[in-house]
């Protein structure tokens, strides 16, 4: 069975505060187009295509019907996932190991400035019976979670500001990133609260973009240097907001696993840098016990401090810049750290390259109020 | 290459009807229950869930698959929820198929569910939102327009009375006075249907299926699994599925092509050469009642513009040749969208393993197609099942 499954082309479009000049078709046509000739194929050379997106984000009720024809995709076996793009990946790994596709395109993208409300839309995203009626904005569950977090595990507010300071300076040497900036900890701690004690400076805020990504079986041959999934997990939490276990990230815990037993990786130091998802910054921590990198919260702050996770150190994190540096791309979020973790493997980062990284790790969540989680781990071999 | 096989093993529905006492949670578990009861499994015992659910317009719910999650039997497990429109339905046993059939999960809960009545005044006014913002919504179009639009071309093209369309209505909805779940069972006459008033002209009111609120789940597992746990396992034998362009005014309406792709896609796998001897039963996607005649075309189950005809001899009825939605389909049993497309899956699996009761085909049926169909008259979803392991 053909169970080994490599990514053979990435496309995407530079991050952007908001994209006037394009729709969504278009920013979908340009990742296509450069993701499908980073591949070397023609789009009827596909078997098989997925687009991860949310009715509602798009203003526009079954999504999946404007989902083909950009893609060319038309009169092709073509779904969407209403799910991040990570999960999409998972997806084709599936369809390929099945053996019902030899190439498969994800698409994920963000049209997120269209949005004229988006904190509004996201109160429908709340139990419309137990939750919704108490109208309050669906984000101050981030800031009640990181004031558990941070009580229960030590780690401090500064440390949620170094999160910050590190992934926005990273992001100046993204050219795809849509809010680099170079900023101290002072600077972030006295940006106003959005929710106590979660501060404005500490919440990723949205951008516009496209990610293509083909993925095929192992008798392909890809024209770049081949980039194996070596694993992708997924899981969900409690949707309930009642019962779910708000002192660690459950979804990502269940998923890595997931992900560390298929690509039969014993100890997550084996991998050498990670892109997780920071949509808040405390989440950067949490996300980086959850997948086991630290089995203390404590040793999740010495890193912090010892400048461990920066882009220079042991095990750099979101050298991308992250969702606080790139900005937040919707469902694309983890196919931005997708297309982060092959352009270091291959070693086409450019000035932010890492020295020799062989093995990358993406974690994505879909945000608040929602518990789902995916990890998928790339390596060069 | 050694492809896994994969059977569905458990079944469950709830009725279908105006449901306003369940919340969407409460209908996908009471559906979830019941196919884990059917096969006599607890939900421990499952690897990962996929949901289906079509438009979050309906519930006024943002990420509808994250609400669902948990009523699906998610918690704490892999879990995706797929899309496409209407085809969902049956497009999600496809998807469940590939996580099983990957080898990366050995067992798979299904649940589709839809609940339409919390849409106020009446759904219809959530679909105006599923068309084109800048060449279409202008127009004010609804489904009701662009399905008489797709039935007059169909009508129009192999010269098709209403008569021909009518008698799908009336074989249907007393289908389902045989099926405990059915919303809408009754026995009518083609007089009856042509009498209906007139919704859209030619489609008139008892052509087309209700709102309806409701569940429907299946289980699947790995072979090994499936000869463990069940007695009577029945194989998926072939998936399929095709979208084709959104740009529906450039298409030729009359023939589902993409149907023709998706169904094809399944066969092939099923190892299936000659459709019309191969397919015992036929569940073919009946929103309105053309669309049951339409899709059986492009399911290559009858020739082109001749199923009214096989119609009309009874090759079509429950003890004909080719007994075609033997459980009332979306006419008779209800139309809860997604929840619709599963609940074909389940008729399958009852009938294949010759537990539909009132409904049972003669026969002992061996083989059977489920098809579902939606966007904009763009997807079709085809899953075959049969007694057979499959090759």
């Amino acid at each position: 069975m053909s169970d080994r499954v490599s990514i053979i082309g990435i496309g995407f479009t530079s991050l952007k505060r908001s994209t006037p000049h394009q729709s969504f078709k278009e920013l979908m046509f340009e990742a296509a187009q450069k993701a499908y000739r980073d591949a070397g194929v023609q789009a009827s050379e596909i078997d098989s295509f997925v687009t991860c997106a949310e009715d509602l984000n798009e203003g526009l009720s079954i999504f999946d019907e404007y989902t083909p024809d950009q893609l060319g995709a038309a009169r092709k076996p073509m779904h969407t996932l209403t799910q991040d793009g990570l999960h999409g990946i998972a997806d084709a790994v599936m369809q390929i190991r099945a053996g019902i596709a030899a190439t498969v395109a994800v698409e994920a993208h963000s049209k997120a400035s269209n949005i004229l409300t988006p904190d509004w839309l996201l109160d429908y995203a709340m139990d419309p019976i137990f939750n919704r009626p108490l109208g309050f904005d669906p984000h101050a569950l981030a800031a009640l979670e990181m004031n558990l977090f941070l009580n229960e595990s030590g780690i401090g507010f500064d440390h949620c500001a170094e999160v910050v300071v590190k992934n926005r300076a990273n992001a100046l040497a993204n050219p795809v990133a849509a809010y680099p900036l170079d900023m101290t900890s002072t600077s972030v701690n006295s940006s106003p609260y959005f929710a106590y004690p979660l501060r404005e400076a500490e919440m990723a805020r949205h951008a516009d973009g496209a990610v293509v990504v083909v993925l095929a079986n192992q008798a392909i041959k890809s024209r770049a240097k081949p980039v194996w999934v070596l694993g992708a997990g997924f899981a969900n939490d409690s949707g309930t907001v009642e019962s779910r276990d708000w002192r660690k990230a459950v979804y990502a815990e269940i998923a890595a696993k997931q992900a560390y037993r298929q690509a039969s990786i014993k100890d997550p130091r084996e991998i050498d840098f990670f892109e997780v998802d920071d949509t808040y910054a405390y989440k950067e921590l949490q996300h980086l016990i959850a997948v086991g990198l630290y089995a203390e919260p404590a040793q999740a702050a010495r890193a912090l401090e010892s400048g461990e996770t920066q882009t220079g150190g042991k095990t750099p994190v979101n050298v991308s810049g992250g969702a606080l540096g790139m900005g937040l791309a919707l469902e694309a979020a983890g196919l931005y750290r997708i297309v982060e973790l092959v352009l270091q493997i291959r070693g086409q980062a450019g000035p932010r390259q890492l020295s020799r990284v062989k093995i990358g790790l993406a974690q994505s969540w879909r945000g608040v109020p929602t518990t789902s989680g995916a990890v998928v781990i790339l390596g060069s071999e | 290459m050694a492809r896994r096989r994969v059977a569905v093993i458990g079944a469950g529905m709830t009725k279908f009807m105006r449901r306003a006492l369940e919340t969407p949670k409460e209908l996908a578990w009471m559906a979830a229950r019941a196919a884990l009861e059917s096969a006599e499994m607890k939900l421990d015992q499952i690897d990962c869930v996929v949901s289906g659910s079509a438009p979050d317009a309906f519930d006024g719910l943002h990420m509808k698959g994250e609400y669902l999650s948990d009523g699906c039997g998610a918690w704490k497990k892999p879990y995706l929820r797929c899309y496409v429109g209407g085809g969902t339905g049956v497009y999600a046993v496809a998807q469940a198929w590939f996580h099983v059939a990957s080898g990366l999960f050995d067992t798979a809960l299904v649940v589709c569910e839809e609940k339409m009545s919390s849409c106020l005044p009446h759904p219809q006014a959530a679909f105006l939102t599923i068309f084109d913002p800048i060449t279409e919504q202008p127009l004010k179009p609804n489904l009701l327009w662009i399905f008489a639009l797709e039935q007059t071309r169909y009508m129009q093209t192999y010269g098709i009375a209403l008569e021909d369309i009518a008698r799908v209505s009336v074989k249907n909805k007393r289908n389902a006075l045989g099926h405990p779940a059915a919303q809408l069972g009754a026995d009518l006459t083609v007089k009856d249907v042509l009498a209906s008033e007139v919704m859209a002209w030619p489609v008139h009111r008892l052509m087309v299926s209700p709102t309806s609120d409701g569940a429907a789940a299946v289980i699947l597992a790995g072979e090994e699994t499936a000869r463990r746990i069940s007695d009577r396992p029945v194989w998926i034998q072939g998936v399929g599925w095709c979208l084709d362009s959104a740009y529906w005014t450039n298409r030729d309406l009359a023939y589902p092509e993409y149907l023709e792709k998706a169904a094809w896609m399944a066969y092939r796998m099923a190892g299936i050469r000659e459709p019309r001897r191969e397919i015992n039963i036929a569940e073919p996607y009946d929103p309105f009642a053309y669309k049951e005649l339409h899709h059986l075309e492009g399911l290559q189950l009858a020739p082109r513009g001749q199923a009214p005809k096989l119609l009309a001899d009874g090759v079509f009825d429950r003890n004909g040749d080719l007994p075609v939605t033997p459980s009332g389909g979306l006419l008779g049993v209800g139309n809860p969208i997604a929840a619709a497309g599963t609940m074909k899956i389940c008729e399958l699996f009852w009938q294949l393993r010759g537990e539909a009761g009132a409904r049972q085909v003669p026969g002992k049926p061996e083989r059977g197609v489920a098809q579902a169909w939606g966007d904009l008259m763009q997807v079709g979803t085809v899953v075959v099942l049969g007694t057979k392991e499959p090759l």
